[in-house]
């Protein structure tokens, strides 16, 4: 019962953060793509665009989190296509890989962007 | 029968946008420099001063004076220092990355006090006579600078780093294995350490 609630409040804030991707613009402040505007995840597709991959330890280490919120957060990025998710075998070992999409990266120079017409416009505004 | 809203509160503006946008690029640029510094340590190039080693050690190994033997391993170094910033500027452009500066600033503040350091008491050391601790001094100092060069980086680098200090302790504490520390150190973990990143971590 708690595991069903727990996923349907997964599935909310994966939808929300998807339909909030840029797609209502309200303000400067809202018009946000919301998907990678949360820190973490910022963080992730920040540290993936400057590496061809990284492994899941490695950005667990990189970004000093838990299993669980790393693996919460880069299923949200997966899920809305940012972010690639490669899964395979060293020797016997499991092996998670992640990859910066094309979709991605665009999302990041789009965010850069947007960040930055934010502080001229409140540079042209004092 | 009355219904019942669920009432969300609007999202009010923050108040300063701008700073927090200048937060949020600092951030971006921050964790961009850190993660590139983390993989940054070119794999192949550090074979290739392994390789160079183990001539040089080759070399070293048949000279007959104790200042032959120095100038051989301190050409060595001026080769390695020469593939490591070749590689790394290759890493970096192969890789499209555009802060290099960050990244490789970091990494050579970090590794070079210890060289320095080991440079200085090297002289003292040759001064007093006391040429055989040298080797030992080289590989603790080169390993301390692994250790804080590499602490932003994967977790194979420090461990090279815990490895070229324990060579050095055996060469202080035993000279006549010094000259098997530095081929053991400066060619072989070098090569082992260079396949194990290069493989993992692309080149």
């Amino acid at each position: 019962m708690a595991r069903q609630s727990a996923l349907k409040q997964k599935k909310r804030d994966a939808s929300s953060d998807l339909t909030d991707n840029g797609a209502t613009p309200r303000s400067a402040a809202t018009n946000l793509d919301r998907l990678i505007h949360e820190r973490m995840r910022l963080g992730i597709v920040s540290a993936l665009a400057a590496n061809s991959s990284l492994t899941f330890n490695d950005l667990k280490n990189l970004m000093n989190t838990t299993d669980g919120n790393l693996s919460v957060h880069a299923r949200k990025l997966e899920d809305g296509g940012y972010i690639a998710c490669i899964k395979s075998f060293e020797g016997r070992l499991p092996k998670t890989e992640y990859k910066i999409t094309a979709s991605g990266r665009r999302a990041l120079e789009n965010y850069l962007n947007h960040m930055e017409t934010l502080i001229h416009q409140a540079r042209n505004a004092g | 029968m009355g219904s019942i809203h669920v009432v969300v509160p609007q999202p009010e503006e923050p108040p300063a946008l701008s700073t927090r946008a200048i937060d949020n690029l600092q951030y971006i640029r921050e964790t961009m420099e850190r993660a590139t510094s983390f993989t940054a340590i070119p794999g192949w190039g550090q074979v290739g001063i392994g390789v160079t080693a183990l001539a040089a050690s080759y070399i070293a190994g048949r000279q007959s004076s104790f200042r032959n033997w120095m100038a051989v391993w301190l050409a060595e170094a001026v080769v390695a220092l020469l593939i490591a910033g070749w590689s790394i500027d290759r890493k970096a452009r192969a890789a499209n990355l555009p802060l290099l500066s960050g990244p490789a600033r970091k990494v050579a503040f970090s590794i070079t006090p210890p060289l320095v350091a080991g440079g200085l008491i090297t002289i003292v050391l040759y001064r007093a006579g006391l040429t055989n601790a040298i080797p030992g001094v080289w590989l603790l100092l080169y390993g301390t600078g692994v250790i804080t060069g590499g602490m932003f980086s994967v977790s194979v680098v420090p461990v090279m780093g815990l490895c070229f200090m324990f060579l050095g302790a055996i060469a202080c504490l035993a000279p006549e294995l010094s000259d098997w520390a530095m081929t053991v150190g400066f060619g072989g973990l070098h090569i082992v350490f260079g396949i194990i990143i290069a493989r993992r971590y692309g080149g």
